[in-house]
């Protein structure tokens, strides 16, 4: 939506918001930190306009990194952008911005920051913001309005973008006047932030951008009554302490909030110290790390049949951070079944929202993880249960064959990562069959490594999340760690166009399609519940996508066999840029274990025909 | 595809498994006799003090909506309070249901405080009826018997208020009947609790209760 030449959104070409900066007014209250970065020498919170407070007020509340697209009613705040310290990101489509700001997020612990203009450029948004909403992401979307007396007469490129992503944010805002949407946008960034994270979002009509203003943004609150206490209560504390005491089968499941929480270090003391069994749900891939003998990786549709295994049979859940999503539940009637609940969240709508809680101790994940840590007197007796465990990896191994007469298996290929790089690798996925095999056979042992879209499962979220993941990583000074992004050949075509981006920063991510021209998924789902009919899901007319990432100016590479995945994995981490190894997989191979759609955990198939 | 070729993983087949005995409700909870719980489904007034902001009441009801909550009425007025507005729900759900809607509308940020009113509220609803006018001496003698008035009596129609609770207006709905109701419109329920009670839980007593002041904070 950049190319206004050809498509011109501009439709008051007069302005010029930045021609009458005002001299700093209230330099008590300037931030220091941003002082140095103004070409200018002018304290950060003099501003003259609407647009310019906008950005005062983001880099007041610590944003340094803006993903987004150019167009007609955003450019006074883009023109505000110019010479001010946060880095921006012109992505090739707003909706990879929405997922790089997301990803950037995710990686960094700090709200990710999106822009786009009003109409078009504010819906291609919507599917990033929904997929934070659902992921409970932290992320600041500011959209362009047209100015507000054409607001509600449809004009050029006007969309009710309040309307629209209302049931998808936390909350949204419509800026009504110059003097205080500064103070509006720095509390919808402190607002995604605090107690459970999520997307917000504040359209800005140009007028009130252009206006003049020299009302200076204040320091960036949240709502009042909208940053819950960390504590559960001591009695609901003792009650659950007492119950996980009591349980001869006590298995922790550590969710997405765990991570947002930074609660990682909490929850290995609290099952490491207790010896308590970990599984993890699928965001949840991280807080604990997966080669510890505590871990069974995680449960759910795709999960390990010994997670599985443990959930179905487990008589104290400790479940912390997770929302009981259906694809890690199952059918709710075979859910840990025998299990009573303790429920840790920071949202008391999730307590007993799907799974009814026994224990519901509302509070931030890490401290009330301390405080059970502190309650539990005595050790529950469960060495039967860890063996019963173990016994279980035994029994249903994570393994796939690789027979000389089929093509390239992917699970190889996600091993073959694994094995060239270091713990802090980062990785981003798509969504599929490869999404799957990524979390399966990857051993993931720290938080923020693992970025996917989990709840709306958005195929294409891997290549703009891999670009928001390298910038975060490398704004964290994180330069050497690799980033890897696992593709589908459906997933990477969706969002392909953002290579574009990574080639013109030069980002160095590997970009692993696992291209077996099929929507993977889809093709399993049809051959098991839809008598093998391929409707829509043949991609036998996928491009070269070697000589595609080498036409954007990236390194391309094709594999086809097993002896070239291990020089073309280095070849492409070795690259200083990015790279696209496009390999070519065994189109049949099916993700398992499976649990079907509705079924019992404990019932996952081991091969098709058991499903 | 053939079971001994296909492809998979190795252990026990499912029905070789062992499986718990255990089993859940559809509302997640465990089905033992110390928890079993089917709940039936039961009619809640749901009080919301909220701000009076732009796009408040399509916040609640795009939320009713998105969680599928079943909803009798819902009725929005402003408080003595300039700001502040409350907003009367009938629901007809699950306890857990009710739960859920309280938690959801408090998530709103321009809720401030919300939730049952408690059986023993005041409710009342207003309801304007048109029925034909060609018999006004028993629409009025009807009317009169549920304290109604008329607003608006003519050759052909006669209009007539009604306020009341739920089992009020019922019957003065059966009632009217027999003239013929051409036109109904009613509010929805709306409730206060008694007394000293605050009519959305944790509502804090004179935040919409200072008559005729305006809040200042």
């Amino acid at each position: 939506m950049s190319d206004s030449a050809a498509h011109p959104r501009e439709d008051d070409p007069d302005a010029d918001p930045a021609s009458d900066r005002a001299d700093a007014d209230d330099p008590g209250t300037a931030d220091p930190t941003g002082e140095e970065n103004r070409p200018d020498g002018e304290t950060p919170t003099a501003v003259s306009t609407g647009a310019e407070s906008v950005v005062a007020a983001l880099e007041a509340a610590g944003a340094e990194t803006a993903f987004g697209v150019q167009g007609g009613a955003i450019m006074p705040v883009y023109d505000a952008l110019y010479g001010s310290s946060i880095h921006h990101l012109t992505m090739a489509h707003e909706q990879g911005a929405a997922h790089a700001a997301d990803a950037y997020g995710v990686v960094s612990g700090e709200p990710g920051l999106c822009l786009a203009t009003s109409g078009p450029g504010a819906t291609n948004l919507v599917t990033g913001i929904a997929d934070a909403d659902m992921d409970s992401d932290a992320m600041l979307a500011l959209t362009g309005q047209v100015p507000t007396e054409f607001v509600g007469n449809d004009a050029f490129q006007e969309t009710d973008t309040v309307g629209v992503t209302r049931p998808i944010t936390k909350h949204n805002y419509f800026a009504g006047d110059a003097d205080s949407v500064g103070d509006v946008v720095g509390e919808a960034f402190e607002l995604s932030r605090v107690g459970r994270p999520g997307p917000t979002l504040v359209d800005l009509p140009k007028d009130v951008t252009l206006d003049d203003t020299e009302e200076s943004p204040g320091p960036a609150e949240a709502p009042a009554g909208t940053d819950p206490n960390p504590r559960a209560r001591e009695d609901a504390v003792a009650a659950a302490a007492r119950a996980i005491e009591e349980a001869d089968r006590p298995l922790c499941l550590f969710g997405g909030g765990v991570i947002k929480g930074e609660a990682s270090d909490a929850a290995r003391k609290f099952a490491r110290t207790h010896e308590i069994p970990v599984t993890t749900t699928m965001p949840g891939i991280g807080s604990f790390p997966e080669d510890d003998e505590l871990s069974l990786s995680w449960a759910g549709m795709h999960g390990t049949g010994y997670a599985n295994m443990a959930i179905t049979h487990t008589d104290c859940l400790i479940a912390v951070g997770t929302r009981f999503d259906d694809r890690l539940t199952g059918g709710i009637d075979t859910f840990a079944p025998e299990a009573e609940v303790v429920h840790v969240d920071i949202d008391p709508a999730e307590i007993s929202k799907n799974v009814y809680a026994d224990y519901p101790l509302v509070g931030d994940a890490g401290t009330v993880l301390e405080q059970l840590l502190d309650a539990i007197v005595e050790e529950p007796d469960a060495d039967e249960w860890r063996e019963q465990c173990q016994e279980w990896k035994e029994t249903y191994p994570m393994t796939y064959a690789t027979p000389d007469d089929e093509p390239l298996k992917p699970q190889f290929v996600v091993e073959a990562f694994d094995e060239a790089t270091d713990d802090d690798t980062i990785v981003t996925t798509g969504v599929g069959q490869h999404q799957m095999w990524a979390s399966q056979f990857w051993t993931y042992t720290e938080p923020r490594t693992w970025v996917s879209s989990h709840g709306l499962g958005t195929m294409g979220y891997g290549v703009p999340a891999a670009i928001g993941a390298r910038v975060a990583a490398d704004a964290m000074g994180d330069t050497d760690r690799d980033v890897v992004c696992f593709d589908g050949d459906g997933s990477f075509l969706m969002t392909m166009q953002e290579l574009s981006v990574a080639v013109r920063e030069d980002l160095d991510v590997t970009f692993a399609v696992l291209n077996n021209e099929y929507i993977g998924m889809v093709r399993q789902w049809q051959d098991a519940f839809f008598e093998g009919r391929h409707m829509a899901s043949d991609y036998n007319w996928m491009p070269e996508f070697d000589k595609l990432a080498e036409a954007f100016g990236a390194l391309g590479i094709r594999v086809d066999g097993y002896d070239e995945v291990a020089p073309a994995v280095e070849e492409a981490l070795e690259y200083d840029g990015p790279a696209v190894i496009d390999f070519h997989v065994d189109p049949e191979e099916n993700v398992l274990p499976m649990v079907p759609s509705g079924g019992a955990n404990g019932r996952f198939a081991l091969t098709e025909d058991q499903l | 595809m053939s079971g001994e070729e296909a492809a998979g993983m190795p252990g026990p087949a499912p029905d070789e498994r062992p499986q718990p005995e255990g089993r859940r409700n559809l509302e997640g909870h465990r089905i033992d006799p110390v928890v079993e719980a089917e709940h039936d489904s039961r009619r809640a007034v749901i009080s919301a003090l909220v701000e009076d902001e732009p796009g408040v009441l399509a916040r609640v009801s795009g939320l009713v909506s998105r969680r599928q909550f079943n909803i009798e009425s819902l009725t929005v007025g402003p408080t003595t309070v300039e700001g502040h507005s409350r907003i009367t729900m009938v629901v007809e759900e699950t306890d857990p249901g009710i739960d859920q809607i309280e938690k959801q509308m408090a998530k709103l940020k321009p809720v401030i405080s919300v939730g049952e009113v408690s059986g023993s509220a005041v409710t009342s609803e207003l309801v304007l009826l048109k029925v034909h006018g060609e018999e006004p001496d028993k629409v009025h003698a009807v009317s009169e018997m549920y304290d109604g008035q008329t607003l608006d009596a003519g050759p052909e129609t006669i209009t007539v208020q009604l306020t009341g609770d739920e089992s009020k207006i019922d019957d003065a709905i059966d009632a009217f009947d027999q003239f013929g109701i051409i036109e109904i419109a009613r509010t929805g329920q709306t409730a206060l609790a008694r007394g000293n009670i605050p009519t959305a839980p944790g509502e804090k007593p004179g935040t919409a209760g200072e008559p005729t002041t305006p809040n200042t904070q």
